[in-house]
């Protein structure tokens, strides 16, 4: 048996603790938002934070969590009330088959609950490790630009103006 | 002794003490170079530029004097040293915050008497006791190259060195003692590539600076410790003499491949610092590459590498049974791409026992990759391998780490895993 704290919530899976963490999460939690995209922690589709850290959750030995915190983008908003990375995101129309987007807000999450004012380097060398497959990425750096400002802060030497 | 005695002896101290100053300013004087107005880049000839480009990658002076995410050549870049930190410097030509006012004179005496313009002695960070042997030709061309670059007006950050060592005039002590450069003259009984690629790596390149180890003062050592594997970023540079850990034997055209491609398929991927090293070489002229492969796979060629090489084991079940932790975290984190038959293997990448990590006296590099992971080094196809710096913490990775010594590496057991992953973290770049 192993126990996980999941976005908040206790929960106990029994499973081998190699499991990735990912299919802890799709098969056992039913919590859908991280995809599957390689397997190979080579896409992002499937990060999550651990502790506030941006982690891909194929690689993600279950047993290896102990009793650091999972939050999925399931735990920073709901549909009838986003969070603001999910506004951000919503608000430039960031998506667009949408497979990558759980991983990059998650991933955006992690990078602001470091710095809110990170500069525009760091914010790409954040979101690097994450791929899109349709090309939106200057739509989804908006997105992190204006989630930066939504929390009090912003891209100090941004490439183009949050407006 | 009596009282005049006593103003006798202090006396003669304090003249002593003078005279010393006196000198010690004598040799540690260096006059300021006048400055000069920008040369025109337009007047430096297209041919000499190239060669110069040429140099600056096979030296791999960007490294340094570039900053993460800023302009090549603007400096910037932290050297982490037990004295303190070194920034790189601004060698663009903007003449305020670059080298833009140097003229030639200035620019050689700083590459071989390590020395500013303004007379200001540099800190061998600047790797200078490796440049006394490059010829005044290619010395030209370095210049025109830099010259031609588009001036940046950047001022790196503040060194931060220890009491007293930000006294510049001190380093002319240690220049006393280090900085010795010995003639290099060409070796009639080795090839023109041999001689060639002696010339690049002992001088421009630099390759002792990370891959020997140092003294109390932070010189090289060098004669029979040359290449004996030193330390840089805080990862280890591994010997490359004949007391090279690899487990396959660095051939000519093994080393050649490492170095323009960032991946030696007998080997595994450059890591750490070496992989900007290859970026470098890929893009550099591929006879002088070559040159530099012909040079060192000859420093390797006693290394027990390159007399057998051995099998290589897989000791799957005693490193499940004496590391059982890190087996299922082995199991879940790295297993689907470096188990035979996996996806990364079935590629074509080189499995784990053929990396010289694991066979290394220390467990640094096979910390740091697991830490880091492999950006991919020379072109964006890879190799790559994720971090696991915020998956994994100090423990888990000392677990892997240890399963994998007894699955696949060699020599005595690496001890105190947990504490050198920490140091690893703290270190690492
Ligand atoms: S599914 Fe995890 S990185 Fe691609
Ligand atoms: S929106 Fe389709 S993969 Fe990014």
């Amino acid at each position: 048996m192993i126990d996980l704290t999941v976005n908040g919530a206790a929960a106990r899976v029994d499973v081998d603790p190699a499991t990735p963490l990912l299919y802890v999460l799709r098969d056992d939690l039913h919590l859908h938002a991280a995809k599957f995209g390689c397997g190979l922690g080579q896409c992002g589709a499937c990060t999550v934070l651990v502790d506030d850290r941006p982690v891909f959750s194929c690689l993600m030995p279950v047993g290896a969590i102990g009793t650091r915190k999972v939050t999925t983008v399931e735990g920073l908003g709901t549909a009838a009330k986003p969070g603001d990375v999910q506004r951000a995101f919503l608000h430039e129309q960031a998506a667009q088959c949408g497979y990558c987007i759980p991983g990059m807000m998650t991933r955006a999450e992690g990078l602001l609950r470091k710095t809110t004012t990170p500069t525009e380097y760091a914010m790409r060398t954040a979101m690097a490790p994450s791929l899109c497959r349709c090309g939106t990425h200057m739509r989804i750096l908006r997105a992190v630009r204006r989630a930066a400002v939504m929390r009090g802060g912003g891209v100090v030497d941004a490439a183009e103006p949050v407006t | 002794m009596s009282r005049s005695g006593i103003t006798r002896t202090v006396i003669w101290a304090a003249i002593a003490l003078c005279v010393g100053i006196v000198v010690f300013a004598i040799i540690a004087y260096r006059p300021a170079i006048a400055a000069v107005t920008r040369p025109d880049p337009r007047l430096f000839d297209a041919a000499l530029v190239a060669r110069g480009a040429n140099l600056a990658r096979l030296g791999n002076c960007v490294s340094c004097h570039q900053a993460a995410g800023e302009r090549p050549y603007a400096g910037g870049y932290p050297i982490k040293t037990p004295f303190g930190t070194v920034y790189g410097s601004n060698i663009t030509p903007d003449p305020a915050t670059g080298i833009g006012e140097w003229s030639p004179a200035a620019f050689n005496r700083a590459m071989r008497e390590g020395v500013g313009r303004d007379g200001s002695h540099l800190y061998p960070a600047f790797p200078y006791t490796h440049y006394a042997n490059v010829t005044d030709s290619d010395l030209g061309a370095l210049y025109a190259f830099l010259m031609t670059r588009p001036a940046v007006r950047a001022v790196p950050p503040a060194n931060t060195m220890i009491p007293p060592l930000g006294f510049r005039p001190l380093l002319a002590g240690w220049k006393l003692l280090f900085l010795r450069p010995q003639p290099m003259a060409s070796d009639p009984r080795q090839s023109a590539a041999w001689n060639r690629g002696r010339y690049i790596g002992e001088t421009l390149a630099h390759c002792t600076a990370c891959h020997s180890p140092r003294g109390l003062l932070q010189q090289e050592k060098r004669g029979a410790e040359a290449y004996d594997g030193g330390w840089s970023g805080g990862w280890y540079a591994p010997p490359i003499n004949a007391r090279s850990p690899a487990v396959r034997a660095w051939t000519v055209d093994r080393l050649d491949a490492y170095f323009r491609t960032g991946l030696s398929t007998a080997h595994a991927a450059a890591a750490g610092p070496m992989g900007p090293v290859t970026y470098n070489l890929a893009r550099a002229a591929p006879a002088d590459v070559r040159a530099l492969a012909t040079y060192y796979a000859w420093q390797m060629r006693e290394a027990p590498a390159a007399r057998v090489e051995p099998p290589l084991p897989d000791r799957r079940a005693s490193a499940s049974q004496r590391h059982p932790v890190g087996a299922r975290l082995y199991e879940g984190a790295c297993a689907v791409c470096h188990e035979p038959g996996a996806a990364m293997m079935v590629a074509g990448r080189p499995v784990l026992p053929l990396g010289t990590p694991l066979h290394e006296d220390n467990p640094r590099d096979t910390i740091q990759i697991i830490l880091q992971g492999l950006r991919p080094p020379v072109s964006a196809r890879g190799p790559y391998m994720p971090a696991f710096a915020d998956a994994l913490d100090d423990r888990q990775v000392a677990e892997i780490v240890a399963y994998l010594q007894v699955r696949h590496g060699s020599g005595p057991a690496w001890k105190d895993l947990e504490k050198d992953v920490a140091k690893a973290r703290e270190e690492g770049e």
